[in-house]
């Protein structure tokens, strides 16, 4: 299983190795760990942490170094191929955290809860996890689903970058010409600078700022569509984002 | 009708329902579906004005007089469309069939257009239902949820062999308009329930139909648009876009209505309400106030006038099933120039950001 990667896990791990070195480490920033790798960890689909989307219904480490991590979603009948990405990127996440004696991540309030957390648990993949389940069975596991959402966070992420720069007066042809150093830095540079790294495209300096979700430069002709279509991209994950903060708030009173 | 200012509009709600999700009506064995599908349902109610929200009781099932007030007094819908949705594995006697929707459609002659439904796995079975279905209401549409469960499996795609045979006979029989659910609340396991590639593909291969996307493809509203743009049978239907966004995130409904009229256009978007999971009365005349904002970031989309307006609440859809609209209603002066259905996405000029 693929733990979630980009920079925000390097801080984790920082924040974990510190943590470590002292054995007798108080609970309390043992949690602070914990937490820190759950923002490590990202709805697909939204392109954001389970922290920021307040999908972590509890989170606790009890005094013999036990951490407990509930997650929880908008809905009883969310994805769960999404799910099952999440709990097992959570377990993983945490699993990194130094100091912990055991971890026990678990998805509640949905539909195929039995079967995710089973399967998590047991390291399974979700073809296995969900073979004989109440819920049906799967027939494919998630590689290809997650590179086709880290594609998608990669051209909604190019909108945030380039928009600005061209509301800022840069015209195509200079947009087509930049690399991602003549960018300036941003959260959502660095973000999109991630997104590259994970589809193994270049994410340096050096590297193009705009390319196709293989990697292939983006010529000034092919430009103006392919940064409209960006920002379709960018569109839809604000809209599934709001609706889903507004499906979450509603089913637990937030 | 909805008057406002002046100007008359003919309402059809082309996507609504009338369904019983009662404790009564959940399969034994299923009701942690049948209960956790309307609590998803009850969920979305929450995007609309407080004022407008029910208890639950009430939600799961509403009454005959309820749905006729809220439709037609308050709602100012002149047409509503019922769509068919089954989900027999949890509900005892469906969630909303063919014909719980026909009770009403015959009791009350001309509010109704009653659209039934088929499912390819059902077999020759399947067949004679849906054309028993379609004689006996004279239904010209049906809705299809390719991500409903049925026995082992979790959905199908409208490229399967058996639903090609489905839509061949549809056009046979004349039921031209295909309501496809691409959208959010249930979903078969590792396919995507989304994807809408199967109706790219099924558009292009029955010119006779029509496709409306309900709820436009969302959470994939993008792969919707690059499609809808190419196909000139393909129209995105409303329902959730304009209940689920307009009240409560004001600022996203703007972009995704922005990418809508600028990708599909505003000759192929048709309202719906989604009832009961929001009323119309809200709908409608928020749409009517509502405009384009004057900010920045809105700067490239097209502007909607009164006349896009009356086309998406009622004209559009009253040209796809033939239904009579008076002459006061109709868009008389300033026609705005029509999109060109067939352009594709290569043609159109495309503002670089």
């Amino acid at each position: 299983m693929i733990a979630g990667t980009g920079p925000a896990r390097l801080s984790a791990c920082c924040v974990s190795g510190s943590v470590s070195q002292a054995s007798s480490t108080p609970p309390t920033t043992l949690v602070d760990g914990v937490w820190e790798a759950l923002r490590t960890v990202r709805d697909p689909e939204l392109d954001n942490d389970v922290v920021s989307l307040d999908f972590v219904a509890d989170c606790s480490v009890t005094e013999d170094g036990i951490a407990h991590v509930r997650l929880r979603l908008p809905t009883y009948f969310c994805a769960p191929n999404f799910a099952f990405l999440m709990v097992a990127d959570a377990w993983d996440a945490v699993s990194q955290v130094d100091g912990l004696a055991d971890v026990d991540v678990a998805l509640i309030d949905h539909f195929a809860s039995d079967a995710i957390n089973a399967g998590v648990a047991a390291r399974a993949g979700f073809v296995h996890s969900m073979a004989g389940s109440e819920v049906g069975e799967a027939v494919e596991e998630l590689h290809e689903l997650r590179r086709s959402f880290t594609e998608r966070a990669m051209m909604a992420g190019t909108d945030l970058v380039v928009r600005p720069l061209m509301r800022a007066g840069a015209t195509p042809e200079q947009v087509a010409g930049m690399t991602l150093g003549d960018a300036p830095d941003s959260a959502d540079l660095r973000r999109l600078r991630a997104r590259r790294s994970e589809l193994g495209i270049p994410a340096d300096d050096d590297a193009p700022l705009v390319v196709d979700p293989v990697g292939r430069t983006v010529g000034l002709e092919a430009l103006p569509l392919h940064l409209r279509k960006a920002r379709s991209y960018q569109v839809g994950v604000d809209a599934n984002t709001s609706i889903c903060r507004g499906q979450l708030a509603a089913r637990y009173g937030l | 009708m909805y008057e406002k200012d002046g100007e008359k509009y003919f309402i059809v709600d082309s996507h609504m329902h009338y369904w019983d999700a009662s404790p009564e009506n959940w399969v034994q064995g299923a009701e942690q579906y049948a209960k956790g599908w309307i609590e998803c349902f009850h969920a979305y109610q929450g995007l609309g004005p407080a004022e407008t929200h029910q208890p639950l009781e009430e939600f799961q099932k509403v009454s005959e007089e309820q749905l006729m007030r809220q439709e037609f007094e308050e709602g100012h819908v002149d047409v509503a469309i019922l769509q068919s949705t089954y989900l027999r594995e949890w509900y005892k006697n469906g969630f909303n069939t063919s014909e719980r929707n026909g009770y009403l459609a015959e009791k009350y002659p001309g509010k109704f257009i009653l659209n039934t439904r088929f499912d390819p796995r059902d077999g020759d079975a399947g067949m004679r239902e849906f054309e028993e279905n379609v004689r006996r209401y004279g239904a010209i549409g049906a809705k299809l949820y390719t991500a409903e469960w049925n026995g082992d499996s979790r959905g199908f795609k409208l490229t399967d062999p058996e639903a090609y045979r489905f839509l061949q006979r549809a056009e046979e029989l004349g039921v031209k308009n295909i309501h496809v659910h691409k959208g959010p609340t249930i979903w078969p396991l590792d396919k995507d329930a989304f994807d809408v590639s199967d109706v790219d593909h099924a558009a292009t291969d029955f010119q006779g139909l029509n496709f409306i996307v309900e709820h436009v493809g969302l959470p994939r509203i993008e792969d919707f648009c690059f499609m809808a743009t190419q196909e000139p049978n393909v129209y995105a239907g409303l329902s959730v876009v304009i209940g689920g966004l307009m009240h409560a995130r004001p600022k996203f409904f703007a972009k995704v209505m922005g990418e809508l009229l600028f990708w599909v256009g505003e000759d192929k978007m048709t309202f719906g309400s989604d009832y009961n999971i929001w009323e119309p009365k809200w709908q409608v005349e928020g749409f009517v106030d509502w405009t384009m904002p004057d900010d920045d970031q809105f700067a490239d989309y097209p502007r909607l006038d009164t006349n896009g307006k009356k086309k998406i609440l009622g004209l559009n859809a009253a040209k796809l099933y033939g239904i009579e609209v008076p002459a006061e209603c109709q868009i008389t002066e300033g026609q705005p120039a029509a999109q060109d259905d067939a352009q594709l996405v290569e043609d159109r000029s495309v503002a670089p950001a």
